[in-house]
């Protein structure tokens, strides 16, 4: 029987309920060193020198290596994997990221050196005796200073601090749409600096095998592979081969832990040089300074609409913060993940998108669950509001007035995406009914009555996921292809072990992977194993991120499954005396057609394994490996609904009501699916009314740097969540699947921002920039209240 | 300076010697071998790391393995009988209160310092419990949902309705 569709409860959640999962810091090698990492407490500041001879010689500490040490052994800088090309066509500028600082910090965070010592507690205080001598520089954090003349330049080969001036779209079909719209609309707007905040912190160890010249990384990644290539041949040179990279357990990652970091190179270098494995694991204040951040932009975005209040163009502006290197994905960020989502749900005829990214002295930027999605859906479900507001329309009327039609698919954005299928009415449709949009005007006089602000907001998207096309993202500057692998190994007596590229660090892949291969080869889910995160394991695949890994990680295990079954095909033809072509496959048997006489797949494996009675022209063994380049990006979309309450006297604000109505495709988990949904939802919650990145404008010093400083969403902050889907079959891929990981995070910072904006209306107020604390509402309230007082 | 502390851990006796600043999550994780208490922070904010000292929950990196010098200390590795999975243990998994399992542990470990103080708490009442516990993953939806059916498990009710209706594989 099949449990696709089934809510089948998590085969990895035994181990994790009971402490018996394996995380990077509960690996211990033996005979252990333990890094402790100095970090520059300068925003910018030049390394004058650096004295390390008395911790040298402090009890336990077995050695202190600088940047010089390692640029002097050949190490390379942490390399990027985007080229992102300007408007004039000249190449994004890169300067170097070495993985310890030489000569120059160029952030809060920024590793200057490493202490390795017997004990950790031993290179900590080490780390004491370590002199730097630095000189302090001006610096600049925030992405719209930074472009200024006058600002500190944070590379001196850099002018203007400007990594790159990108655009897309025509200029000169929005320009002409512009100058015939009967309303322009405009909004300037930040997207808030967020820091993606795993729960597990990050950890690396490095070990290196004298006997063999091999070394093995463990660390908390979401694509290992990548890991090992990046590092491998870019910063460490060494050749794949003797190079092993582990990713067990991962605590969470939203895209953080897809970034080849400093860490993983150091720990493994030092194990090379010291020959004794090297810990490291990072304490959460160093992660706040060492992660990569997300979001960060500042937008100026115009709408135009006609006199029916149809969209005629959309033209966008965005300066979006880069920090002070290069991460891995980040020059893709703003870009090709943003720009191209600018279409949203509606059938804007011309967009044009420019975006500047501008380096700071901060810490690097990249993507962050959503990764450019959010920042898109938060800009054009904002300015739609705002143009429902000036022209009278009720928002979801607006929405419905403009949406592409169910039956326009495939549809050519003028952004350069193909939308292959959505029907964004249906989830529109879905979720007002189900938060009872119709009934809020009666809330919100009720609210009133009890001196609270009550209002309502909508918001819709629609993201790229799947990622990715490689040809396409190849043409558009990734030096990487993005597809997917999984190798297949059915067992002499049946039971299979999967091998897949997909990454798991919280999505429940060993069951949802697991419901998808009992499925097809008509097998008992306990016989299936899945394995990931481990490059001696798995064959070179992508790992996991941009909500891909059912859609481009599950097709590539339906091809490898494609694969044993025509192989077995052959074999149970052969043993049951007929033709290939007769053969059928159905339900974990190889019967031929119309007839009761057949082969189950642990007989055709146990005969691949011992070929006594055998296709003379067939090699024995069952075991095939696939490759799965996607052709397209999938295309989730959906619409949510907030509603809230604010209380004028405090800013006090509560989440009253929190409606999605997602299309995802087809479903095999949906229990998972909901997980992935309440999780996105939360982080976009918290992007809107708790979380920002703070720092100091005069010294450049992270004022948000602990959980005492930033505000994670805790329970008694969120809601609970009425969830629906909808399915509309993504169109090429053989599950109809399209990914669900990231969309509650890009929907839901637009539609509760939306709800602020509606309940704090009355008051004139057409903005509020996130996160929308109490603080701010209550100055927002304030400031809006005294002309009526003075009144 | 180095001392000896004594101490029982999940039922059994054990002896280790520490420094004055050992914290007590590291006793667990590194010289007890217990990886299951985790360490989310360095503020004491996030309750990955929390464990029971004297049925008591307590945040194991505010406490100095010192301090637990012959208490009995329950972690989660301690929490299941044999095999089988303690009700609350099984209720997280039923309603799919845990994806990435880090802060897993001491979420368990805060479910069952609130039931044993609170046993038919409200929806409010649990989300106002975890206040001290951060999890990234799930919203906390879910976590609520299990706590509920935990709490009933355990005063001897039948489980209310599972949201998934989710299935045995």
């Amino acid at each position: 029987m099949t449990t696709v569709g089934a809510p089948v409860r998590r085969r990895e959640d035994y181990r994790f309920l009971t402490g018996q999962g394996t995380y990077t810091d509960d690996i211990n090698r033996p005979n252990q060193l333990y890094a402790y990492i100095l970090r520059s407490p300068h925003a910018h500041a030049r390394i004058d020198g650096i004295d390390s001879a008395a911790a040298a010689k402090a009890p336990g500490v077995v050695a202190v290596f600088t940047g010089k040490d390692m640029a002097a052994d050949g190490v390379g800088g942490l390399p990027c994997g985007w080229l992102v090309h300007s408007k004039d066509g000249s190449p994004m500028k890169e300067p170097p990221h070495p993985p310890l600082a030489i000569d120059r910090v160029r952030h809060v965070g920024d590793p200057v050196a490493v202490v390795i010592g017997e004990t950790l507690a031993q290179a900590r205080e080490a780390a004491d005796l370590v002199e730097i001598d630095y000189g302090e520089e001006p610096a600049v954090v925030d992405p719209a200073e930074a472009l200024k003349p006058t600002a500190p330049l944070v590379f001196s080969d850099v002018p203007g601090n400007l990594c790159y001036d990108w655009s897309l779209g025509d200029l000169a079909a929005v320009d002409a749409a512009f100058a015939r719209a009967a309303r322009i609309v405009k909004l300037d707007l930040v997207n808030n600096r967020l820091v993606p905040n795993a729960m597990e912190p990050r950890a690396a160890i490095g070990e290196f095998y004298r006997a063999t010249g091999e070394y093995t990384l463990f660390t908390t990644s979401q694509n290992p592979h990548v890991i090992r290539l990046l590092m491998g041949a870019f910063v460490l040179h060494i050749p794949e081969a003797k190079l092993r990279v582990v990713a067990p357990d991962v605590g969470g990652g939203f895209g953080s832990k897809i970034y080849h970091y400093a860490e993983e190179a150091i720990v493994t270098w030092a194990a090379g040089k010291l020959r004794r494995p090297v810990k490291w694991t990072a304490e959460r204040s160093e992660s706040f300074m060492s992660d990569a951040h997300g979001r960060d932009h500042v937008t100026h975005v115009e709408l135009a609409l006609d006199a029916d209040a149809k969209f005629l163009a959309l033209k966008v502006s965005t300066i979006a913060n880069m920090g002070a290197y290069l991460s891995t994905f980040a020059p893709c960020i703003p870009t090709y993940l943003y720009g191209t989502l600018l279409a949203g749900t509606y059938p804007t005829p011309a967009i044009y998108v420019e975006t500047k990214a501008v380096f700071t002295h901060t810490v690097p930027v990249d993507a962050y669950r959503g990764a450019g999605r959010p920042e898109a859906t938060f800009l054009l479900e904002r300015i739609v509001d705002l143009a429902a507001d000036e022209l009278g329309i009720d928002p979801a009327e607006l929405r419905r007035r403009n949406f592409i039609p169910a039956d326009a698919f495939p549809y050519q954005t003028p952004v350069a995406l193909q939308y292959d299928s959505g029907d964004y009415q249906t989830t529109l449709e879905m979720a007002t009914s189900a938060a009872d949009y119709a009934g809020c005007e009666e809330r919100r006089r009720a609210a009133m009555a009890r001196g609270k602000l009550r209002g309502i907001g909508i918001a819709t998207y629609i993201e790229a996921c799947g990622i990715a096309p490689s040809a396409v993202v190849g043409s558009l500057g990734a030096r990487a292809g993005l597809y997917e692998s999984a190798a297949i190994r059915v067992h002499p007596t049946g039971s299979v072990t999967v091998m897949t590229g997909s990454h798991s660090h919280g999505q429940g892949h060993e069951t949802t992977f697991s419901q998808l291969v009992a499925d097809r080869l008509g097998i008992p889910i306990e016989n299936v194993e899945i394995v990931h995160g481990d490059t001696a394991k798995i064959p070179y695949g992508m790992g996991t991120n941009g909500s891909r890994s059912l859609a481009v990680g599950g097709t590539a295990i339906v091809k490898a499954m494609d694969k044993v079954i025509a192989k077995g095909k052959k074999i149970a033809a052969h043993l049951l005396e007929a033709a290939e072509a007769d053969i059928e496959f159905a339900d974990g048997k190889f019967t031929v057609a119309g007839t009761d006489r057949s082969k189950t797949l642990g007989e055709v494996a146990l005969t691949a394994y011992v070929p006594h009675n055998y296709p003379e022209d067939l090699e024995p063994g069952l075991d095939e490996t696939a490759f799965y380049d996607p052709k397209n990006f999938t295309f989730p979309s959906g619409a949510y609904v907030a509603e809230v309450e604010i209380d004028p006297e405090t800013g006090r604000l509560e989440i009253v009501n929190f409606t999605a109505a997602d299309d995802f495709g087809n479903i095999i988990n949906p229990m998972i699916v909901a997980g992935q949904v309440h999780g996105g939802l939360a982080q976009g919650i918290g992007q809107a009314v708790l979380e920002g990145c703070v720092y100091d404008k005069a010294t450049g010093q992270l004022l948000t740097g602990s959980y005492n400083d930033y505000a994670m969403p805790r329970a008694d902050d969120l809601p609970s969540f009425r969830l629906s889907t909808h399915a509309t079959p993504c169109t090429h891929n053989p599950l109809g699947v399209k990914g669900c990981g990231e969309a509650g995070a890009i929907g839901a910072p637009a539609a509760l921002t939306n709800a602020i904006v509606d309940a704090l209306r009355p008051l004139g107020v057409r903005h509020v920039d996130m996160p929308a604390t109490p603080e701010k509402l209550w100055r927002v309230i304030q400031q809006h209240r005294s002309p009526l007082a003075a009144e | 300076m180095q001392k000896t502390v004594s101490l029982t851990v999940n039922g059994r006796p054990v002896s280790a010697t520490v420094e004055g600043r050992t914290l007590l999550v590291q006793l667990l994780r590194e010289q007890l071998g217990l990886t299951g208490t985790h360490v989310g922070c360095d503020t004491s904010q996030c309750g990955a790391c929390v464990v029971h000292v004297d049925g008591e929950a307590v945040k194991s990196c505010t406490l100095l393995a010192l301090q637990a010098e012959g208490r009995s200390v329950l972690t989660i590795e301690g929490v299941a009988t044999g095999d089988t999975l303690h009700p609350m243990q099984e209720a997280f998994r039923n309603n799919h209160a845990l994806q990435c399992g880090f802060c897993t542990p001491g979420m368990v470990m805060s479910a069952l310092d609130l039931v044993k103080n609170n046993p038919n708490p409200t929806e409010r009442e649990v989300r106002e419990y975890l206040e001290g516990n951060l999890c990234r993953c799930t919203g906390y939806h879910t976590i609520v949902l299990a706590i509920l059916e935990g709490a009933a498990v355990m005063r001897g009710e039948a489980p209310p309705a599972n949201v998934h209706g989710a299935a045995a594989e």
